[in-house]
């Protein structure tokens, strides 16, 4: 097997030249461990110099991610403090120097705790010559060169993250939860509830975001939260842990992220 | 099959190798180089035994293409014994915190990014940077213990 690398200098070439056998390197945590194993589906690997890729950029209340920005880029970001708890749970010092923020879009379980954090950050997909796209929606298409990713700037506070690992501190996710509750701990308006291992994508949770909006965070209203913790979700068994373990544990770790302080 | 050169620096020498396409980091400092330093553990980044530093932040040198690195400072262990035992080496020795040594040299790298950022590090602190370094042989407390007392040595 013949294996070219191709470096562009813009997102825009990187775009036109993916297709068939052409994978996009990000920090290539997985692109490279895929062609130590034997991958043979990739002919070409596709990088791009374009500095825009590493840059974040806040403007009024967004806040512009660039893809190849990686977890150790997010670590040295003051406009992402609030996500900088997230960034540093992803693999060891070496894996956050590496991973890209674009790359965890498209990390299959039980990698992707990024994306989980963005999804309840209204996070915007910027997929290169085409208009920007609601990240739940491109978590079910992947597709094409994503040159950044937006949020809105977090409310102070309302913003909670939980990686749940039986292996401290570098541990795989069991799953792992991310919450936005603005206006907490009085009326919720806006909230959102996302999930990441319990299932092939991180997802939103609507039933529980129904459970919380509009209502002060309270015994009652965490109670009804945690009921609805799992519908509309099916998890997975895999190595880390079997269907039965995520279903029970996740009411539980829900709970937990609801009732931290802030 | 078509090679491309690559050139970067070495622990501190210039150096220029050839490369075949998607070549990795490890294979292009311990073949192409002779550097056997780093060591092919897991070859997907979970053990760490491959671990060098690049413009000094530990990364994976099994995950890095090596075409990635043109132009960049690659440190690696042999480089740190270059000139007698590095503090971070004697102190490994001191409290035994190499049995096997096959992650010794990953944790040597990880311990010198430290301990450069952060010359007084908690154990906590300790612990979190070399939390990407699998050992099966020590427990890691030997392993920690050499670090801190590496770092309280550089400070005396
Ligand atoms: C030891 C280890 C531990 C890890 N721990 C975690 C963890 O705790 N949590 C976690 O979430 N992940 C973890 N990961 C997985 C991975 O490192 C991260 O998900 C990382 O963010 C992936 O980014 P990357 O840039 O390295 O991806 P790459 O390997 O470069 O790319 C991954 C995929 O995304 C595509 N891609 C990348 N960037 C773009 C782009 N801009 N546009 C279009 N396609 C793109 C690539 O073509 C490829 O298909 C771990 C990996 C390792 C090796």
């Amino acid at each position: 097997m013949t294996l070219t690398v191709e470096t562009v200098p813009t997102v825009a070439d990187a775009a036109r030249r993916l297709g068939t056998g052409v994978r996009y390197l990000g920090g290539g945590t997985l692109v490279m461990r895929a062609l130590n194993y034997g991958d043979t589906s990739v002919s070409t690997i596709l990088r791009s110099s374009d500095p825009a890729l590493t840059r974040v950029e806040t403007s009024g209340d967004r806040i512009r991610i660039g893809a190849g920005v990686t977890m150790a880029g997010v670590m040295a970001s003051r406009d992402l403090e609030a996500l900088h708890p997230v960034a540093r749970v992803i693999g060891g010092p070496a894996v956050r120097n590496m991973g890209t923020v674009g790359g965890n879009l498209f990390a299959d379980p039980p990698y992707g705790d990024f994306a989980v954090a963005l999804l309840v950050l209204d996070a915007m997909v910027q997929v290169e010559g085409a208009s920007e796209v609601p990240l739940e929606r491109f978590l079910g298409e992947r597709r094409g060169l994503v040159s950044a990713v937006t949020i809105r700037r977090p409310e102070r506070g309302a913003f909670r993250f939980r990686k749940v690992s039986r292996v401290k501190p570098k541990g795989i996710a069991v799953l792992s939860m991310a919450a936005y509750l603005p206006g907490a701990p009085g009326r919720i308006t806006g909230a959102r509830i996302a999930y990441g291992n319990m299932g092939p994508r991180p997802i939103r949770v609507a039933a529980v975001e129904q459970a919380l909006e509009g209502r002060g965070l309270d015994a009652g209203t965490i109670a009804s939260a945690a009921g609805a913790a799992l519908q509309g979700v099916s998890p997975q068994t895999d190595p880390i842990a079997s269907e039965w373990y995520r279903r029970e544990v996740a009411p539980v770790h829900l709970r937990r992220l609801l009732e931290a302080q802030s | 099959m078509s090679k491309k050169p690559v050139q970067f620096r070495l622990n501190g020498a210039e150096r220029a190798v050839f490369v075949e396409g998607g070549q990795n980091l490890l294979d292009t400092i311990r073949r192409g180089l002779g550097d056997t330093s780093p060591k092919w553990g897991c070859g997907q980044g979970t053990c760490g035994a491959c671990t060098v530093l690049i413009d000094g932040q530990p990364h994976l040198a099994c995950l890095t293409l090596a075409e990635a690195v043109e132009g960049r400072e690659i440190s690696t262990n042999a480089g740190l014994g270059a000139n007698g035992l590095h503090p971070l080496q004697q102190a490994f020795m001191d409290h035994f915190a190499a049995q096997c040594g096959f992650c010794t040299s990953g944790m040597l790298m990880a311990a010198k990014a430290l301990l450069d950022r952060n010359p007084n590090p908690t154990r906590d602190e300790v612990i979190e940077a070399i939390s990407g370094n699998i050992c099966r042989c020590t427990g890691y407390e030997p392993i920690i213990d050499a670090i801190l007392d590496a770092a309280k040595r550089r400070a005396a």
